[in-house]
């Protein structure tokens, strides 16, 4: 009774939350803050779901399934790589140098530097042996 | 009980699929349309495993892994080809 409400309960709240991260992507007024509703509540909804399946599966069927870990883990490792290549898509499509603030080096911004040359990396001299200050 | 919560839970990953198929039709900018399938497969994989829930078969999580393997993969490439006008370089 109590492993029945317990999945009830998770499979309403990953629906309400996957319902508001899908509106979200309607609602909000530009792309770097509609980013955040799938990436954030829509992901969460989806381990909500997943964590609902793994309970159904120990208590109904006695056995173990690990299948779920697995997605819920590459769903959260790939949910943030995802939302960052459509910022710097969006970066390269939408906005100029001066939008953005300075670098700090002789290189401009990675989404607005589209020479073909490799970056070179910058070296720091080593410090002084013994203890980091 | 979960009867009751697993239609609740389909109808609203269900909206959320139809919400971004209207996002991907009628979309302002490019990123947003990759944007909006990255969602609708995440929709989608949270689908697959509810209807695993409601038959009560564990069959259906590698076809979810590898629908979560493939959209990502595929929104990182659209992205990729967006940012840089070539997949692989």
């Amino acid at each position: 009774m109590f492993a029945e409400i317990l999945v009830a309960a998770l499979l309403v709240i990953s629906g309400v939350f996957a319902l508001v991260g899908s509106y979200g992507l309607i609602k909000l007024p530009d792309l770097m803050t509609r980013l955040h509703a799938p990436t954030k509540a829509s992901t969460l909804g989806v381990g909500g779901a997943l964590i609902a399946s793994m309970l159904h599966a120990i208590v109904w069927r006695n056995e173990v399934s690990w299948h779920e870990l697995l997605i819920t883990l590459f769903l959260f490792l790939t949910a943030p790589i995802t939302a960052n290549f459509i910022a710097k898509a969006h970066m390269a499509d939408k906005l100029k140098s001066g939008d953005l603030p300075p670098t700090g080096t002789d290189r401009d911004w990675a989404t607005l530097d589209l020479s073909e040359e490799p970056v070179q990396p910058v070296m720091t001299p080593p410090g002084q042996p013994g203890r980091p200050s | 009980m979960i009867a009751a919560a697993l239609t609740f839970a389909f109808a609203c990953y269900g909206i959320g699929v139809l919400i971004c198929l209207w996002r991907v039709i009628f979309a302002p900018s490019i990123p947003d349309r990759v944007l909006a399938l990255d969602t609708m497969v995440v929709n989608m994989i949270a689908l697959i495993v509810i209807y695993g829930i409601s038959i009560g078969t564990g069959l259906y999580f590698e076809a979810a892994m590898l629908f979560a393997m493939t959209g990502f993969v595929s929104s990182v490439a659209y992205a990729k080809f967006i940012l840089r006008g070539d997949i692989i370089e």
